[in-house]
């Protein structure tokens, strides 16, 4: 069977607000492979953290995923009822967030919430349970883990809590993982730590996973394709070496051409101008227009979408090879 | 040429206030030990006039603490600063006054360092009226002056600042800082809560006011690749000390300390494809109970028995460049 592992066909998600439904995210499509890591880019607004929700079915009211297809092993998620999609979340998928604190409960041992997490959705006894916990706390680097599995959140220091955390994701052995900017909080050594351990978690059992972050360096070293979103939408995806050496889309190459490393050391750096726009507000046709310098009257249309040699492509006046950053 | 700020054998130390059980238990002549953090332990830096200085270190190493005992809003437990050559205790009251004046802090979130209540002209307006920097009839003048050399149109002096975008809030912090005229600033982690492509039009503000206005800074960040850019020296901390301090260059093309080595090697690169991390051990040690003799002893790839008995000195190790480690011995 070839089929990918997870399919994304035309995601759309809506906010209602007072000055009515506002698009947060649309067009969004991509798939992802056993074992691949797919990074997703973009910056605060950028609607990256609202594609990760909406795949876990966890848009709430105001919010509704309104359009679209999530094909998860052929099945669409949308379409399934609350309770098999209980089953699945946590089990089959799991996400982990930025912050450790919203997955851990501060008042209950790592163990209690380990072994309740496994016997959520399987019936073993506690014991079988508790060994399960010591291991996966074990697989993601936390030193004696037998003893570790009676403190309380805590007592572990914010690196600590993050591996709590994806060890708990960790515990069915899910098929795709949604980390949201796991790392960001993390001093630059334990980033490392945790890079390496999900690096490994990818190879040797195959799990899926979706890296959402506005670090493209981070992506660099870690996935194997990249979408680059930009106001709701993906505006650049592909193979994570080609879009980096030779990013076509503007926004791409603005950002890529404005991080330190692409700059002389104490010359200015190159800059894109101008802010994210708002989401409820966004400009008529292409949303980077108004930031872009190779901008036209055309742009004022909505920009066609382009798949040259696996990568996707949303402008009307890409950067050519030859002035690539 | 006198040094714009050197700071020499500085440490702080941070203890909780005695409960009243323990005031009585040492009235009694019984002596508890206090928990104490030592948030800098025997740091001695000089900062050129005109030079900027980068900061680096992960959490915990003091970085922060050091930049606001420079501008005067902690004191330090030991050892002294001086301000062009005078320390605040031997200057009149008056010149002291103006000697803090002259630094300048730009805060990591300028969505806590800015009053909400306040609109951005009073934000603005209101220390430079206060130290004589400019009049009440020249204000709104003045007050745009500041704004638009920060990069902000002065149309928008009369808003609050939850009306301004992140980075815009950044950059009122800078227009508020400017306006009593300092020539010293010091950035903590100013950039670091921007998005990608904001924080390079604010390093480039900085750049352009360093310029324009010959500023000194002291720019503390975790971030490595920014620092690079921006600084003309780097002082690399742990765990409250000074492990290495080189020219920029020198640093980053020849880095002595392990603990270096290890940072520059964990940063994500865009460049350089890694599918392998290997990356250093273990925890950042608690500031309460640092290790012995080298504070890095336990991570350190390279470590000797001796690492863990003695601390290293901070030495010379080429031209501006130290380092404090036993294996340069």
């Amino acid at each position: 069977m070839t089929a990918p592992m997870l399919e994304i066909r035309n995601l759309r998600t809506e906010f209602a607000t007072d000055a009515g439904r506002v698009t947060v995210i649309d067009e969004v499509s991509f798939t992802l492979n056993r074992g691949q890591v797919l990074g997703l880019v973009g910056e605060s607004g950028s609607g990256k953290s609202v594609t990760g929700f909406s795949i876990m079915g966890l848009i709430d009211p105001p919010g509704q995923v309104s359009g679209g297809q999530i094909l998860f092993k052929g099945e669409d998620l949308r379409t399934l009822p609350e309770p098999r999609m209980r089953a699945l979340r946590g089990n089959r998928i799991a996400m982990i967030f930025q912050d450790p604190a919203m997955t851990l409960n501060p008042v209950l041992r790592i163990d209690t919430q380990m072994i309740e997490t496994i016997l959520a959705h399987e019936k073993v006894s506690k014991t079988v349970a508790r060994d399960r916990a010591r291991d996966a706390l074990g697989m993601v680097g936390i030193p004696s883990p037998e003893e570790r599995l009676r403190a309380y959140p805590h007592q572990f220091s914010g690196g600590m809590r993050q591996r709590v955390a994806i060890a708990i994701a960790l515990l069915h052995r899910p098929d795709l993982i949604i980390a949201d900017e796991p790392t960001t909080a993390l001093d630059v050594t334990i980033q490392a730590q945790i890079l390496a351990v999900v690096q490994r978690l990818a190879r040797d059992h195959g799990t899926g996973l979706i890296w959402i972050t506005h670090d493209l360096s981070v992506i660099a070293g870690l996935a194997d394709r990249v979408a680059v979103m930009y106001a709701g939408r993906i505006v650049e995806h592909g193979d994570v070496d080609t879009v980096i050496r030779t990013p076509r889309h503007p926004y791409t190459h603005g950002l890529i051409g404005s991080l330190p490393s692409r700059n002389p050391r104490g010359q200015h750096l190159k800059q894109i101008t101008g802010t994210t726009p708002a989401i409820a507000a966004l400009p008529q046709g292409c949303a980077f227009r108004p930031r872009c310098a190779r901008a036209t009257e055309a742009c004022l249309a909505a920009p066609p979408v382009t798949q040259t040699e696996g990568r996707l492509l949303r402008c009307f006046h890409p950067v050519t090879e030859g002035e690539a950053a | 040429m006198t040094p714009r700020i050197e700071i020499t054998h500085v440490s702080k130390r941070f203890s909780r206030k005695s409960e009243l059980v323990e005031r009585l238990a040492e009235r009694a002549g019984l002596k508890a030990p206090k928990p104490v953090v030592h948030a800098l332990d025997d740091v001695s830096l000089t900062v050129g006039s005109g030079e900027v200085v980068g900061i680096v270190g992960e959490s915990g190493c003091g970085k922060s603490t050091l930049g606001r005992i420079v501008a005067g809003i902690l004191d330090a437990s030991a050892g002294e600063i001086r301000y062009k050559g005078q320390t605040l205790a031997e200057m009149p009251d008056r010149q002291a006054a103006q000697a803090r004046l002259d630094v300048q802090m730009i805060f990591q979130d300028p969505s806590s360092s800015l009053n909400p209540r306040h609109r951005v002209d009073e934000i603005v307006g209101a220390a430079a009226l206060r130290h004589g920097k400019t009049t009440r009839a020249g204000l709104a003048d003045y007050v745009a002056e500041q704004m638009r050399r920060a990069g902000l149109d002065p149309a928008m002096s009369r808003r609050f600042p939850h009306q301004f975008s992140g980075g815009q809030r950044q950059r009122i912090g800078i227009a508020r800082a400017l306006a009593v005229q300092p020539d010293m600033l010091i950035c903590d982690e100013s950039v670091a809560s921007l998005d990608v492509s904001i924080q390079a039009q604010i390093l480039n503000l900085f750049m352009d006011l360093r310029r324009d206005l010959n500023l000194t800074y002291m720019f503390i960040s975790h971030d490595l690749s920014v620092v690079e850019h921006i600084s003309d020296r780097v002082v690399v901390m742990y765990l409250g000390r000074i492990v290495e301090e080189a020219p920029v260059a020198e640093l980053f093309a020849h880095p002595a300390h392990p603990y270096t080595r290890a940072l520059l090697q964990e940063i994500p690169q865009l460049d350089t494809k890694r599918r392998h991390y290997a990356p250093i051990k273990g925890e950042i040690p608690s500031p309460l109970a640092p290790p012995s003799g080298c504070h890095f002893h336990p991570r350190c790839p390279l470590a000797m028995p001796r690492c863990a008995l003695e601390r290293p000195e901070l030495r010379q190790i080429g031209p501006a460049h130290r380092s404090a480690c036993h294996l340069n011995d």
